[in-house]
């Protein structure tokens, strides 16, 4: 399931603005990728680019390349639809589809494709993302239920949930814990763990202590100033990143310095 | 405790002794605190107080009326003055500057509620009790034809509204909806989508007798002069209601949160089936809601479908072939070329009147309902 994904001097634009500038970074199979830097350093920009999300805001483009698994995802006739089938994302604030209940809040993925499928089929596709997602004992009782029923917590998780039933590639995760509480987050981090021995996962955090709980490898992003790009400054294992850095910006930002 | 006993002094009384508003123990503290809290307390007036000004006021009214030959309505303004400056006054002594101010302010707003409620309980008073007449089996279930003075009934105008607004409804919803989804979801601020809406907004105000006229103009320049059939009335009714459906289904779509359709494309799925399965599905009970007043809107229209249905005596509900009766028409003609008996036409038209008053009614409380079953749960 799990693939490589190499992005080489991306840049990337908001209309004429550079947002960010020149990333080349690896990012490694089953492994949890932490993305951490101050606001508006581009993180988030450089995550959505990583699935085509970022061309869904008018006049937004990128030059380079994302490589995944030897297909340029930005190469001349490749579907951004597909690539988000298999480079699937989760958001900041959870966001169930508020219409559909929970079951079909998970199958969301499939149902709106219209892919046909059995409801044996359907009911095992269920089954598995929401216990992957660490929601099954929550719910397996009310799955009939309104997915904005349930709280935020087990609302993200759903959105987890509905993010692995199509059985991405890789797991695109934007600042997933920022808007839940710590029991919750640990939650989300446990499920992380579990994941990504499945997954390749990315997550963008403004929590250090979550990048070092959960992450392998670290990249940090910085800005020299407001209307200046975003640059990815340094990126290393997260053991490294977090203890002996070669960048001076990077101590002084884990170390709590500045940002 | 000082504080209790303070809530029940009297404005004004001097604070008991050991309680002074001085606090100079709170230091710095003292001039964040309200050092006239006790001072700002006051007596409030009993509850039943702006039912007495409104007695007062009425009192007075009627007293103007009993000695003077004033006209009701000028008394009536005189009560309601003098009730409001006494309650204001009263409520100066007793609870201050501020809560008088209050008090002004909302009698004002409640007079402004009553003036504008008067004309509505005024017609559906003056329809009720005109219209309950005829109000009968027979002027469901018969047409005029045959009818010279006396009898018969408005089922022809009742099937000639629900069929010439039913296809103006067919005709407008999607024609409206899709426009809106364009101007949301694809247009932008592109200049096609800003020249809409403005040809929109316009549209939103134009007189229905233009309307009218369009469609009189189009049929005449495609079939020749003088044909009048119902679906020329749809017509000239869509011109009318395409633009109300327009900000009605673009003001409900551009609620739906952004970050439904993100999520829904980040599952991927191309942006028309997240327009059709999700953006849609979310904004449905807004939509229903907003379809349903937009019928209520135009189902009273008059001017428009005297020029293009005309009218007819027996029922036709063939909308492409001959004259059609609505009621808003059919009421307008029996109270402005009444026959013999004139009571007998007059109370018929009432009767119309109220029948357009109860459909539109029922299209309300009918677009709550379809709102309230299909806005999304969360239970």
């Amino acid at each position: 399931m799990s693939r490589q994904i190499d992005v080489s001097d991306l840049d990337i634009y908001y209309g004429s603005f550079l947002a960010v500038e020149k990333v080349t970074m690896e990012i490694r199979p089953r492994s949890i990728t932490a993305l951490i830097g101050p606001s508006g350093c581009g993180k988030s920009t450089f995550l959505r680019s990583l699935n085509r999300m970022h061309e869904v805001i008018p006049g937004a483009r990128v030059e380079g390349k994302v490589v995944l698994d030897g297909q340029d995802l930005y190469g001349s006739g490749v579907d951004p639809v597909a690539v988000r089938r298999s480079v699937g994302m989760v958001f900041q604030n959870p966001n169930p589809f508020p219409t559909m209940s929970i079951y079909d809040n998970v199958l969301a993925g499939m149902r709106l494709n219209n892919k046909r499928m059995k409801k044996s089929e359907a009911d095992d596709v269920v089954e598995q993302a929401l216990r992957g997602a660490n929601l099954w004992k929550e719910v397996n009782d009310r799955l009939g239920r309104p997915g904005a029923g349930l709280s935020g917590g087990q609302q993200q998780r759903l959105c987890i949930a509905r993010a692995i039933a199509v059985q991405p590639q890789v797991l695109l995760m934007d600042e997933p814990c920022s808007a839940l509480d710590p029991i919750s987050t640990l939650a989300i981090e446990d499920l992380m763990g579990k994941l990504k021995e499945e997954y390749t996962i990315v997550i963008v955090t403004h929590n250090m202590q979550q990048a070092s709980r959960v992450s392998d490898r670290t990249g940090f992003f910085n800005i020299e100033g407001t209307g200046k790009p975003g640059k990815l400054v340094e990126m290393d294992a997260t053991d490294t990143i977090f203890s002996n850095p070669s960048v001076k910006a990077t101590e002084d930002y884990v170390s709590g310095r500045f940002g | 405790m000082a504080q209790s006993t303070q809530q029940g002094s009297p404005a004004g009384e001097p604070p008991e002794p050991g309680t002074s508003p001085e606090k100079p123990d709170f230091g710095t503290l003292t001039k964040f605190q309200p050092a006239s809290l006790a001072d700002s307390m006051h007596d409030s007036l009993p509850r039943w107080a702006p039912l007495a000004a409104t007695g007062l006021g009425a009192l007075v009214a009627a007293a103007l009326l009993a000695v003077t030959d004033l006209h009701v309505a000028l008394a009536v303004i005189a009560g309601t003055v003098v009730a409001i400056a006494a309650f204001t006054i009263a409520s100066r002594a007793v609870e201050g500057e501020r809560a008088a101010t209050d008090r002004f302010v909302t009698s004002l707003v409640t007079v402004a509620f009553v003036l504008a409620m008067l004309p509505l309980v005024s017609v559906v008073w003056t329809t009720v009790s005109r219209g309950l007449a005829r109000f009968d089996y027979a002027f469901f279930t018969q047409s005029q034809a045959g009818i010279i003075g006396e009898g018969g009934g408005a089922y022809h105008a009742i099937m000639g509204t629900l069929i010439v607004t039913g296809i103006a409804t067919i005709i407008s919803v999607p024609i409206g909806t899709m426009t809106a989804i364009y101007l949301v979801e694809y247009g932008g601020d592109n200049k096609l989508s800003r020249v809409v809406t403005f040809l929109v907004d316009v549209m939103t105000g134009i007189p229905s007798i233009v309307a009218g006229l369009f469609s009189l103009a189009l049929f005449t320049l495609l079939f020749g002069p003088g044909l009048r059939i119902g679906i020329m009335g749809s017509i000239a009714l869509s011109v009318l209601m395409i633009p109300i459906v327009v900000r009605a289904v673009e003001e409900m779509l551009r609620i739906v949160p952004a970050r439904l359709r993100e999520s829904s494309y980040a599952l991927g799925v191309p942006k028309w089936r997240t327009i059709v399965k999700v953006v849609l599905p979310t904004a449905a009970s807004g939509i229903a809601s907003g379809v349903v007043i937009a019928v209520a809107r135009v189902m009273g229209e008059t001017a428009p479908l005297l020029v293009t249905v005309g009218l007819a005596t027996s029922t036709n509900l063939n909308p492409f072939e001959g004259r059609m009766a609505t009621l808003p028409v059919f009421a307008y003609y029996q109270i402005a070329f009444p026959g013999i008996p004139p009571q007998a036409f007059i109370d018929r038209a009432w009767t119309s009147a109220l029948l357009l008053i109860l459909f539109v009614m029922t299209l309300n409380v009918g677009a709550r309902v379809l709102a309230k079953a299909l806005a999304p749960k969360t239970r």
